[in-house]
């Protein structure tokens, strides 16, 4: 039982940055706009939130640092795409390779201006990072362990996911945002401010997918900067979207999904040694476990393209830049 | 008028050609050779394998006194890309190189093609294979001794007797298996009843499921993580669960303090001066493929932590002298007895986790290619986990 209770565990805290990042990108392509960048918005944030907090020992300037750092990227890409209509995939590829090497190249001079070792998160920053045991709720027997002991980042995440879903979903705000990203022509007639919508949500999107990237620096190399820390989770984010079907209710089930995948990879021998009739775990090559997530995109993808139900398909105008002239 | 012109210029262009080679067969002066480097990260980034690397340039350097403008960096050379490793390596040769070190295993084929293309250039490869007896060497180092020696830190330090190893390839992979391996017995030798959970990530690098690995193993009950893979994260899990772990590569003691014992540690500078020396004396010929250990002083362990156990010390000393006198060999029928701090040699079977005898008792070290190559079984005391 421990083992299903550790495996649970440990797939929500290897879903969380995906969760921001998918969260994130949901909101920017429910603009229309389909941000390739996440990586290197991750990217961004992860070094700009480490940074802060290697300095100033405080988690709150640290998030905020990442937030910004996200929303600075994302800027780029906004004005790039929304204000000189740049092709969005080429775009989004360049933020991706501008953030790995922002933050790589950041990354070495901060590596280089630590003496004696890699910089390394304060034990103080680093307190406030534990894991909380929820009262009452976390003495629950195994589901306590699991679901009600986790970092205070797992469960912000859990929350920007459902504030992002009540707030397409209900808002009126969210109904402007999903209109342009279904029809911009439409909206713009009906008197929105299409390029202000898209500017907002982009931002708010990028700025999501810096926290996401912080909670790697700040907590997946246990408090040490790694160049190259991101490693392709923004690639899986935007996989995860589409696995969503773009709504991020569901991204919080899709990224303990993803990162239960992920876990996979160095669990599985626990479960085959646990349970006898899962010993064909161990037998099953690594790679069908790295390669999980985007088979289950793909069918995911297959699958609502054949219904084509309206609901939880792709903002219509995704990834085509609005020309109001050709309205 | 023009072609008779044309001719001569032709002909003497190619007389040229074919003295100049000649000229440079002749030894080659401390002050005028030019090396090359190819890696496949960056040197600045401060710890890691390309740093490592670059540290044992920057001792050849100095030992051999040479100007910085006498060493040729390519960095952040992919090593699976052939068009650039190849650029790259032509780039050194138009510079002027007469040595040409490439650090990374996927950079083998295309070395050992243009070794053939330039005969008058020196190819040395690390961690591979191929080599011409020529222009064209490997060199590699005995890391499994200094594993062995870690494994006694892990031995003697564990109290749960469950020790966990963050491997970065499976059992394929004869390289991370012989390490594995050589850490296994070497916490057989001083704590017979502890075992080895190994659990492979498939990356050379990912901060992620090297973190995820290590925290599976702690899960597991293991109170010391060791780990062939790149980043501290392993060590920094285990420091975080207050327990212990052995890093490698670089001395992970300032990343984990708390919990690090020692890390067993490559002296990429012996070797870099050492054939940069056998260029400089025209001695290349016999020089041949290197395969350096203890007793070169290649590698090595990094300083005893204040975490190891007491008596860790004298003990390890004892072990490593016995394996630079070739009296113990890690991979031959024999085991280390430790009574106290008292050290011998006994006869022992090599025996891998199914029961097959690999080695018999008393039988002679497995050759070097095998150990390079051909180790792909795990010892008595190994768990896949």
């Amino acid at each position: 039982m421990n083992t299903i209770v550790n495996f649970l565990f440990a797939a929500i805290k290897a879903g969380t940055p995906l969760l921001f990042g998918t969260t994130g990108e949901i909101i920017t392509e429910k603009a229309g706009n389909l941000n390739l960048g996440v990586e290197g918005l991750m990217y961004m944030g992860a070094f700009v939130g480490f940074l802060v907090g290697f300095y100033t020992e405080s988690l709150l300037l640290s998030l905020l640092a990442a937030f910004g750092a996200g929303v600075l990227g994302s800027l780029i890409y906004a004005f790039l795409t929304v204000t000189l209509k740049a092709n969005q995939n080429v775009t989004g590829l360049t933020l991706t390779i501008f953030g790995t090497g922002f933050a790589n190249f950041f990354g070495e001079m901060l590596i280089a201006a630590t003496k004696g070792g890699a910089p390394k998160l304060s034990a103080k920053f680093s307190a406030k990072l534990a894991e909380i045991q929820i009262p009452l709720l976390s003495d629950i027997p195994y589901l306590g362990r699991a679901l009600f002991s986790h970092n205070i980042l797992v469960y912000l995440a859990i929350i920007i996911a459902i504030l992002s879903w009540a707030y397409i979903k209900f808002t009126r705000a969210g109904l402007y945002l999903r209109a342009t990203g279904e029809n911009p022509a439409a909206a713009d007639a009906s008197g929105l401010n299409v390029t202000l919508i898209k500017y907002v949500n982009i931002l708010l999107g990028g700025g999501i997918c810096g926290i996401g990237g912080a909670y790697i620096s700040l907590l997946n190399g246990n408090g040490v900067w790694n160049n190259g820390c991101v490693n392709g989770q923004g690639w899986i984010a935007v996989a995860l979207v589409i696995f969503a079907s773009w709504s991020p209710a569901k991204a919080i089930l899709g990224s303990l999904v993803f990162g239960a995948f992920t876990i996979f990879q160095v669990r599985a021998g626990d479960f085959a040694a646990e349970f006898p009739a899962l010993s064909f775990l161990s037998s099953i090559p690594n790679a069908i476990y790295v390669m999980l997530p985007f088979l289950v995109t793909a069918v995911v993808l297959i699958i609502t393209s054949i219904t084509r139900k309206r609901e939880g398909a792709q903002p219509a105008s995704c990834g085509v830049n609005y020309y109001r002239e050709e309205r | 008028m023009k072609q008779i012109v044309s001719i001569v210029m032709a002909l003497a262009l190619l007389v040229c050609a074919m003295v100049l080679p000649s000229c440079s067969d002749s030894s080659i002066s401390a002050d005028e050779i030019k090396i090359g480097v190819i890696h496949i990260g960056d040197p600045g980034a401060g710890a890691g394998y390309t740093y490592a690397h670059d540290q044992g340039i920057i001792a050849m350097q100095q030992n051999l006194g040479l100007k910085d403008s006498q060493i040729i960096r390519k960095n952040n050379v992919p090593d699976d890309d052939a068009a650039a490793t190849k650029t790259a390596i032509e780039e050194c040769i138009e510079a002027g190189c007469k040595i040409i070190f490439g650090t990374s295993w996927g950079y083998m084929e295309t070395m050992a093609a243009l070794a053939e293309q330039y005969p008058d250039v020196i190819f040395s490869h690390c961690s591979g294979y191929m080599s011409n007896d020529k222009n064209f060497n490997n060199y590699f180092g005995r890391i499994y001794q200094a594993r062995y020696l870690a494994g006694i830190a892990a031995g003697l330090k564990t109290k749960t007797n469950k020790i966990g190893y963050v491997a970065a390839m499976g059992i394929d992979n004869a390289e991370v298996t012989g390490g594995l391996d050589a850490f296994a017995k070497g916490i057989a030798a001083v704590n017979p009843d502890a075992v080895v959970y190994v659990k492979v990530t498939n990356t050379w690098f990912s901060v992620d499921l090297e973190s995820q690995a290590a925290e599976a193993l702690l899960d597991l009950g293991c109170d010391v993580i060791a780990q062939h893979c790149d980043t501290t994260a392993p060590q920094l899990a285990a420091e975080k669960r207050g327990v212990w772990g052995c890093g490698y590569n670089s001395d992970m003691t300032k990343d984990a303090p708390k919990a690090h014992l020692t890390a067993p540690i490559w002296n990429w500078g012996v070797y870099y001066t050492s054939a940069v020396e056998a260029v400089l004396n025209g001695k290349w010929q016999s020089f041949g493929n290197y395969f350096g250990g203890l007793k070169e002083g290649f590698i090595d362990i990094s300083p005893l932590s204040d975490n190891c156990e007491p008596g860790t010390k004298e003990i390890i000393d004892q072990v490593r002298q016995l394996i630079i006198d070739g009296k113990f060999e890690v991979f031959d029928g024999k085991q280390i007895k430790v009574d106290g701090t008292n050290v011998t040699v006994v006869d022992e079977a090599l025996v891998d986790n199914k029961g097959n005898v690999i080695v018999e008792a008393g039988g002679s070290c497995l050759d070097d290619k095998t150990i390079a190559f051909g180790i792909n079984w795990y010892y008595k005391n190994i768990i896949e986990a």
